[in-house]
């Protein structure tokens, strides 16, 4: 009785604290789907930012602004993370090198982003000298780095041995193994850490600041000025126009809305066929 | 680039080993010279002195640790894929020497098929795992691919329970056919030589009885080495059998005066079930 009563307990607890995670976010959602709503109308994504003061107008500039220097930073860090990955894992997986590789990401995943974009900006705008979208690219590319090359390595060290001994057995080389057994099997979970990654890019604010900063009109170049939605919601919750801080929110939807479409795209697309 | 290990023992594609002028059997087809192997510090091996014939079939017994595994992952120098080991001593194949640095490991591997203790079919489909040991010898075309898919399946007592769905995973098998599959794969680009460690350790009877069965088969094709720790299967299904202990050869002989009338004291201690 008194072991089947704690039994209880414990579930019980542990079922309220679940559902307590489960506020924070719903919660936000909530917010986001209240607050935004009202002004999405498909102009938000053709029309420029408002000036302050007026109304009208949506942030069509920061969406692209964003996508684009995610896309940046996406192409510059997966190629890294994955090859990287590869080296630590099937290459030399003792090696100092790779032992090296594998302390640095795990060091820069703790830092502050805030800091990718100083590094970013030091790196990028002070030797272009100016804010462009290849700087912001840059400072998310250093961002995502370290989450796709470790979850990329846990991916492969999910692979089994034994596809690995088959291969090898089969007169394959290395490189075939990598690309013909290891890498397909590993996909699934590549994918995911690389949409973990632009999902907490795209959000980011500190690091685009630093680099892109933002800018009222159509970028015409990669090397001037970008918007991004996460600027611009910083920007327009800081302001004291109504309009703005409910546009702020409508960008705050759209950006939830993107992180999450990306997620189930790609949980989709790249599922394990058993 | 062809090797010599290629020219001398890999059958060429388009030559069927039904065409060739029949030749005697080489009782030395597989012959291992004081083979000496270390797994770092640790001797495995000591002094390994055997002649394997060509398609028979030949059974490797003794208890876990007595480098059984050992030697037969040697054939396909599969124990090159770990840290540290070495070896002194020769093997040689149709009189070749797979250690000779003209020999690419790659083209060794491609004639000497190995079929391991759990089978280990990829995650793709039943089609696809049989021809990746063609695709990556870079044969592609569609009628080449089909052939070997069948004449694998059908040599490995496949054919007829997945011709309908050889385009489904080989996940969806059950053990004893991805067994057979693994088989299949290993001998879909003509091997000479066929190790098999332990292919049936996790099989239940009834499919322990097909791999078997398929054994006595393959063998009229094949020159097969094979690890077991069932007795009874050495018994079944080898032509010569090696007992082997605490990394010593010390028996080796027709599988009938092995397990009849052993010479050596320890073998008989062995097989009558006194130790190991």
């Amino acid at each position: 009785m008194a072991r089947s009563l704690g039994n209880r307990v414990l579930s019980g607890i542990c079922i309220t604290l679940s559902l307590l995670t489960l506020v924070p976010l719903i919660s936000i959602v909530w917010l986001v789907l209240k607050n935004g709503l009202p002004l999405l109308n498909w102009s938000v994504f053709t029309e420029l930012p408002p000036a302050a003061g007026m109304v009208g107008g949506g942030f069509g500039n920061a969406v692209i602004g964003t996508l684009v220097m995610v896309g940046i930073g996406l192409i510059l860090a997966a190629p890294v993370g994955i090859l990287s990955a590869i080296y630590i894992n099937e290459y030399s997986p003792t090696s100092r090198l790779a032992k090296a590789v594998r302390l640095v990401a795990k060091l820069l995943t703790g830092i502050p982003s805030i800091i990718c974009g100083v590094f970013a900006f030091a790196v990028v705008v002070a030797a272009t000298g100016s804010f462009s979208a290849y700087a912001g690219g840059v400072a998310l590319a250093v961002l995502m780095l370290p989450t796709i090359l470790l979850t990329s390595e846990q991916a492969l060290i999910g692979v089994q041995n034994a596809y690995r001994e088959a291969s090898y057995g089969l007169g394959a080389t290395k490189f075939q193994t990598i690309s013909r057994i290891a890498l397909p099997d590993a996909l699934s979970a590549i994918m995911t850490g690389i949409m973990l990654a632009v999902a907490r890019a795209a959000g980011e604010t500190a690091p685009l600041i630093f680099t892109a900063l933002f800018s009222q009109f159509w970028a015409k170049s990669l090397s001037e000025p970008t918007a991004s939605l996460s600027v611009l919601i910083y920007n327009f919750s800081t302001v004291p126009f109504p309009h703005q801080l409910e546009m702020a929110w409508t960008a705050s939807l759209v950006l939830v809305a993107f992180v999450t479409v990306a997620n189930i795209a790609s949980q989709l697309a790249f599922s394990k066929k058993e | 680039m062809p090797t010599l290990m290629q020219e001398e023992i890999a059958p060429s594609p388009n030559q069927s080993h039904q065409a060739k002028p029949a030749r005697a059997a080489r009782p030395d087809f597989l012959s291992v010279r004081n083979f000496d192997f270390f797994y770092g510090k640790k001797q495995a091996l000591f002094g390994v002195n055997m002649d394997i014939p060509e398609k028979q079939v030949t059974a490797f017994i003794g208890p876990s640790g007595c480098g059984k595994s050992t030697l037969l992952r040697n054939f396909n120098r599969m124990n090159e894929l770990i840290d540290g080991v070495r070896h002194s001593g020769e093997i040689t194949i149709c009189g070749q020497s797979i250690f000779d640095p003209k020999i690419e490991v790659i083209a060794l591997r491609r004639a000497v098929g190995m079929v391991f203790q759990k089978s280990n079919p990829f995650p793709k489909s039943i089609y696809e795992n049989i021809v990746y040991s063609l695709r990556i010898s870079g044969k592609n075309s569609k009628g080449v691919l089909d052939e070997a898919v069948e004449r694998s399946l059908r040599g490995a007592a496949l054919w007829e329970e997945v011709k309908d769905r050889l385009h489904e995973s080989a996940l969806g098998l059950s053990g004893g056919q991805m067994q057979r599959l693994c088989i299949a794969r290993a001998i879909a680009n003509r091997p000479k030589v066929l190790l098999m460690d332990e292919p049936c350790s996790a099989l239940d009877p009834i499919a322990t009885v097909k791999v078997e069965e398929l054994i006595s088969e393959l063998k009229k094709d094949f020159t097969i080495v094979i690890v077991t720790h069932n007795m009874q299967q050495a018994t079944r299904c080898s032509d010569r059998t090696a007992f082997f202990y605490l990394g010593k050869l010390i028996e080796y002989d027709v599988t009938q005066k092995i397990f009849s009338n052993p010479s050596q004291k320890q073998t008989e201690d062995y097989i009558t079930g006194r130790f190991g």
